[in-house]
């Protein structure tokens, strides 16, 4: 065996480094080696993403099973951003009574995810791809569940297992199928092979893996786990949860229907026109009514992967270049959102919009940089959030879908009013006494809070970043 | 640098200073550089633009520059100017300048307030300066949002409804331009966002240009207060601080106007010639019923927000005549209303200031009062409805000349329809008049109340000398924006 494959995997290896390092600190680490672990972990996830930013060369690695490619490997540098903001975020967080002594395995079972999130980035085998998306969902249940006293948290983390069990059974059962028709599990063998004689048996087997992934995505039918579990999870899990496990999915789904099922594409564009239609709007309407700001994000971000989606629909090298950008967009917009609630919330323990009233009075800094979140995820320039819906329209309209960019661009207008709800509490509805009073967040998420930021102000003017994109797209993903 | 693009910067820069600025007098400070700068430098790009024109460069757009921003999709910053936007850049530094004078005492958080007014100021200028779809649709949106905060902040009234309102409605019609903008780059087969190569190489085929021609008028007509998406404005103009008000009304509702002309008739001539007719309707529609709901109301925004919709909708109307004459003075149109409608409010909200209602109904005699803010009123009131020798005048005539030049009868009764509008105007102007100003005094506390401070007669003495320049020395502006109009003019005659 050719060792030198290993080194393919470069971004696998160095992040299971940091696992290794982390687990070995939790364990055989002193007293005062682990009262620092947060920031070791910080530390030394920064070192991994730098160290992977540049992207590796397309590249196969065990006959294929492996497969990696500038693209993929972008992505992975996208998911290690975000991971990295969360991990700042969770700093003071992870200091609290209930969660320090579970320090450890909250680092520990957090990066298990990432690298299943890698696997199913860069898979080129069904198995593969199988183990990913294990890996990635059954730790991602404990971590929901990482609050020991607090009783939503594990109802949470139940009801995530079993929708997550449910859907990997719905994927397998479609992989069955696959196998049955093509004879193989490579993504090249089985685009070959079922090309040539294409069956009724193969669009059921591409109907379960949507399915499976859809679960995995929240897209509407499939995304009724999803307000529950996101309010019941710690605040940094549900925001690791939004934008990391979302945005992998997201990938990995375009990598599986554009390799796979690319000689049909008429047919799964049909399937998820509709579905896009169903989360967008669906998720919008029911955002309007929430008034838990965790609920009302998990409801936010179920009509923004249908927006996401419309990269994928456009069957594009600009539309995987849109995909990846509104990803990174989002997981900036996102992320700024989820760590002035969770800042609020460890701080105050309020998690209520009309707690939020007067907001800009009392805390101004923290209520302009949710505004600053707000409107980048409503897509209202000049903040990133505007490029990004801007460029993943054009691709879908590029491919000729007029009335879904129509209904889309409509729904935006809803998910305006809800965003500027928002909006509205902190700046507007200052009649009451403010509810949050006046404070100072950690140092980890004012940190946090300025990268996200700089990306809501710069991503979007600089356009440097969009650009490479479409460089590394051209090269395949 | 192309010094057009310092009409983004000095706004930009101002944001900086205010972000610095510690109290009201720095504020001041900031804002009257500023917009003081910016309208020297319209002044600076008209005299420079006539200039080049009297040398002899006849291109459509002087001053262009051209960088790349987004390559993948050959999106440029683009900007360059043309009679039109020349014109549209001075009165929006006019406004602009007068706003700044007329929230000097602009309570609660002045900071704030200076600072969305800025950010509202660089979508416009962009706007206006941009000859790219891509940054045009931009700096129209970056416009749009900070009003939701101006009004929900510093409104009155039922400020919450009409801020939401307002805000939702014109992020629909951006989401309609927004199909419109990329449905015209994909199918116009040049790979291009610059509207002047589209309009002059790009080639759209007829059945896109029926999909899309609508989408881009009406996503632009929302902001024009095209009837029946016109329910915006008047609660929206209501509930603003005077400011606000001015530059919504003053400018902000011309950027409908000037995007239908620029995006929607000049890159699908086609089109336009043929269903000009659906929107010519809608719009004449705009002007009477305009008028008539000016006539019924008591609150005085609501009478100017109505007369906008009413002035408003005769800009889309003329610019739907499809002829030079008709289209300048639309343009003549969008540069008096402007004027006299920021007049209006600036007025509006001084008296508000001071009397602290707005209801018609519960003040009288203010011609004793305030005598300045009240000869103010008047002579806004007399170029609203076009009096010879201020600005309403000189538009509404090139307007009605120019659309009775088209022979056919539709048109000619629409036209007579249209002028109907005249008279209703001198109707509630005139009831006002007499009602508020010369009436008997209805509240005995207002006799105590003092006239116009000088940073308020500063902002009112600016609009008011632009409206008597317009209306008395016409020719110059009349000519600079014919030579803008022309080019689009001839690309309809063209297509017919």
């Amino acid at each position: 065996m050719d060792y030198s494959q290993f080194l393919v995997m470069r971004s696998e290896i160095s992040l299971l480094v940091v696992f290794l390092l982390i687990f070995l600190i939790d364990t055989f680490g002193g007293q005062k080696s682990l009262k620092g672990l947060s920031i070791t972990a910080c530390v030394l996830f920064a070192l991994h993403t730098v160290w992977n930013i540049i992207p590796v060369e397309s590249a196969s690695a065990f006959g294929g099973m492996y497969h990696t490619s500038p693209m993929a490997s972008m992505v992975k540098t996208v998911l290690n951003i975000g991971t990295f903001i969360v991990l700042l975020q969770s700093i003071s967080w992870s200091a609290t009574p209930d969660v320090k002594l579970r320090r450890g395995e909250f680092y520990e079972l957090l990066l298990v995810t990432l690298f299943g999130m890698y696997l199913m980035v860069s898979s080129g085998h069904f198995l593969l791809f199988f183990i990913g998306l294990e890996t990635a969902s059954l730790p991602m249940a404990a971590l929901i569940a990482i609050t020991k006293k607090d009783s939503e948290s594990y109802e949470a983390g139940a009801k995530y297992l079993f929708t997550a069990v449910f859907s990997s059974a719905l994927f397998l059962l479609g992989l069955s199928f696959l196998y049955g028709v093509a004879g193989s599990l490579y993504f090249d063998d089985i685009a070959t092979s079922v090309a040539a004689n294409s069956t009724p048996l193969f669009i059921a087997t591409l109907v379960f893996v949507l399915a499976g992934m859809g679960f995995k995505l929240s897209l509407v039918p499939f995304h009724l786990w999803t307000a529950d579990v996101y309010e019941g999870a710690p605040t940094q899990v549900t925001s690791y949860l939004s934008v990391i496990s979302k945005g992998s999915a997201a990938f990995a789904l375009m990598l599986v229907l554009y390799k796979v099922f690319a000689f049909e594409p008429a047919v799964w564009q049909g399937i998820m026109w509709a579905l896009i239609v169903l989360t967008i709007t669906v998720g919008n309407l029911f955002a309007i009514r929430q008034k838990n700001l965790k609920r009302f994000l998990a409801f936010s971000s179920i009509s923004q992967a249908g927006y996401i989606m419309l990269g994928i629909v456009a069957d594009s090298i600009q539309g995987t270049t849109a995909l990846v950008y509104y990803v990174l967009v989002y997981i900036f917009s996102n992320l700024a959102a989820f760590g002035v609630i969770s800042s609020i919330e460890h701080n105050t323990g309020k998690v209520s919009m009309d707690d939020y009233n007067g907001l800009y009075k009392t805390n101004p800094k923290l209520s302009v940089i949710m505004m600053l979140a707000m409107f980048s995820l409503a897509g209202i320039p000049p903040f990133a959030g505007f490029f990004s819906k801007f460029f993943i329209f054009a691709s879908a309209i590029h491919s000729g879908f007029y009335i879904l960019v129509l209904i889309a661009l409509l729904n935006t207008i809803i998910s305006l009013y809800y965003y500027l709800l928002v909006v509205k509490a902190m700046f507007i509805n200052t009649e009451n006494e403010c509810v949050i009073a006046p404070f100072r967040s950690d140092n980890g998420s004012r940190v946090s809070l300025v990268v996200c930021v700089a990306g809501i102000l710069l991503l979007g003017i600089a356009s440097c970043v969009y650009g490479y994109f479409a460089d590394l797209s051209v090269l395949g993903i | 640098m192309n010094f057009l693009s310092l009409f983004v910067l000095i706004p930009l820069l101002m944001m900086l200073g205010l972000w610095i600025a510690r109290d009201m007098k720095q504020i001041r400070t900031v804002a009257v550089i500023g917009s003081t700068l910016l309208l020297a430098l319209s002044v600076y790009t008209l005299v420079e633009f006539l200039a080049e024109r009297a040398a002899g460069n006849t291109a459509t757009m002087l001053f262009t520059d051209s960088r790349m921003w987004y390559a993948p999709l050959n999106i440029h910053y683009a900007v360059g100017v043309d009679g039109v936007s020349v014109a549209m850049l001075l009165l929006s530094s006019i406004i602009v300048f007068a706003g700044v004078f007329a929230s000097w005492k602009i309570n609660p958080l002045p900071k704030e307030f200076f600072l969305w007014f800025m950010l509202l100021s660089t979508g416009v200028f962009g706007f206006f300066i941009s000859v790219d779809l891509f940054t045009m649709f931009m700096f129209y949106e970056v416009a749009l949002i900070p009003m939701y905060l101006l009004i929900g902040v510093w409104g009155s009234g039922r400020k919450n409804y009409s801020a939401m309102k307002l805000t939702l409605m014109l992020m629909g019609g951006s989401a309609l331009l927004m199909i419109g903008i990329l449905g015209i780059y994909y199918q116009s087969g040049l790979h291009s966002m610059n509207v002047v190569e589209i309009a002059e190489h790009g080639n759209i085929p007829m059945n896109w240009q029926y999909f899309l021609f609508p989408m881009t008028f009406v996503g632009f007509g929302v902001l024009g207060a095209m009837f029946p998406f016109h329910t915006w404005s008047p609660d929206g103009h209501a509930s603003a601080p005077t400011a606000v008000s001015m530059l919504h009304a003053g400018v902000l509702m011309k950027l409908g106007g000037y995007g239908c002309f620029r995006v929607a008739i000049y890159l699908m001539p086609q089109a336009a010639n043929e269903l000009a007719w659906i929107f010519l309707i809608l719009t004449g529609i705009s002007v009477v019923y305009g008028a008539f709901s000016a006539c019924v109301q008591t609150d005085l925004k609501y009478i100017n927000a109505y007369s906008s919709v009413s002035h408003c909708g005769l800009v889309l109307f003329a610019i739907l005549m499809l002829n030079t004459t008709a289209m300048t003075g639309a343009v003549m149109q969008m540069l008096s209303h402007g004027l006299m409608t920021a007049l209006f409010f600036a007025l509006i909200g001084m008296i508000y200031g001071r009397t602290h209602t707005r209801d018609i109904r519960e003040m009288g005699g203010l011609m004793q009062i305030m005598p300045f803010l009240s000869v103010g009123y008047v002579i806004a009131g007399l170029a609203s409805l076009g009096l010879p020798g201020l600005s309403g005048f000189v538009a509404e005539m090139t307007i009605f000349v120019g659309s009775f030049e088209h022979t056919d009868t539709f048109h000619r009764v629409l036209t007579i329809v249209a002028c109907t509008s005249i008279v209703i105007t001198a109707v509630y102007i005139l009831r006002v008049v007499g009602k508020l100003l010369y009436g008997a005094v209805q509240n005995e506390h207002h006799r105590e109340l003092k006239d116009a401070e000088w940073w308020e007669r500063l902002s009112v003495i600016t609009l008011i000398v632009c409206v008597v320049a317009i209306g008395s020395f016409p020719h110059w502006i009349s000519d600079l924006i014919r030579e803008g109009v022309e080019p689009i003019t001839n690309l309809l005659s063209q297509a017919l």
